[in-house]
């Protein structure tokens, strides 16, 4: 049972070695000639402008995967209604489904507020926004 | 420079060590692709398996942070040139740069009437090998390669520059 326990301890070792000892030895051997140049963000050749550290609003996220599933719709839409009077009652029924299937998903981001850039759902709780209730948020939107 | 290079006499044991680096860093020397023009053709046929530059150590990266040879491959504009010059200082040491084809040598076509193109890669950066050809081959590029990798088992890592 020790025996068990000792190949993990040189599977563990050599994970340190292994990773160690390439990094000792490029710090010996390999040249180090920092500049400003090399020590710059690569963005493929163009100097880098302003902080990477752009915040973007959470709500855009919503926004945008809702966008991109209408947005396939589309796709799919356009193709079917140029040959619209070649295929007949059959493709129009199955797009019906189609587009039924994500008008749920629609009116179930619509009932959720999703859709709404102020939320009027959101619960406050404790804290500096405590004073905030979904009547006061109503009022001003 | 690293703690070690450039830092002993020469002696038997310092050389044969400068033989071990150099062979070393000679056959992985993973290239850096600046494809311009249509040089870049050769050098993705180079790389391809009827050429295979990966049995010579040769790999293709796309990163300058992973890169030890440039191959400046193609017509290197004016404003290309500021683009090659930034991304050769961004390339870890050592670092060596080939320059494939005549226009990326001197201009080539463009070299009288040519505005915007850059008469020489060697204007902003130190070039290492030279290679011919509009466009070379791959074979000529890998002749290139070969004489680069020549030129990298010569060198002394370790040994005490006598300058």
């Amino acid at each position: 049972m020790y025996r068990d326990f000792g190949t993990i301890f040189i599977f563990i070792f050599m994970g340190i070695v292994l990773v160690y000892v390439p990094l000792l030895i490029q710090k010996l051997i390999a040249p180090n000639n920092p500049n400003p140049d090399k020590l710059a963000t690569y963005e493929c050749g163009e100097e880098s402008e302003g902080s990477a550290w752009v915040q973007f609003n959470i709500r855009f996220y919503v926004v945008a995967l809702i966008f991109l599933i209408f947005d396939v719709e589309v796709v799919f839409l356009f193709p079917w209604a140029v040959v619209f009077n070649e295929l007949g009652l059959l493709a129009f029924i199955e797009m019906a489904i189609f587009l039924l299937i994500l008008i749920v998903g629609l009116a179930y981001v619509w009932k959720r507020g999703d859709l709404d850039w102020v939320k009027y759902n959101v619960k406050y709780g404790r804290g500096r926004y405590a004073n905030l209730t979904s009547q006061n948020n109503n009022s001003q939107g | 420079m690293g703690i070690l290079e450039n830092k002993f006499q020469d002696n038997v044991i310092v050389a044969s060590m400068d033989k071990l680096l150099g062979w070393a860093r000679s056959t992985s020397p993973w290239y850096f692709q600046f494809g311009l023009a249509c040089c870049a053709i050769e050098m993705m046929a180079s790389a391809a398996s009827r050429h295979d530059l990966e049995r010579i150590g040769m790999m293709p990266r796309s990163s300058p942070r992973q890169a030890d040879v440039m191959i400046v491959a193609g017509t290197v504009t004016m404003k290309m040139a500021l683009r090659v010059k930034k991304l050769y200082e961004q390339m870890a040491d050592p670092k060596y740069v080939i320059s494939m084809g005549s226009c990326a040598t001197s201009g080539g076509p463009y070299w009288q009437h040519g505005y915007h193109v850059l008469k020489g890669v060697d204007l902003v950066v130190p070039v290492d090998v030279y290679v011919p050809g509009c466009p070379p081959r791959p074979e000529a590029l890998i002749e290139g390669l070969l004489k680069l990798q020549e030129k990298i088992q010569t060198e002394r890592p370790l040994t005490r520059k006598s300058v």
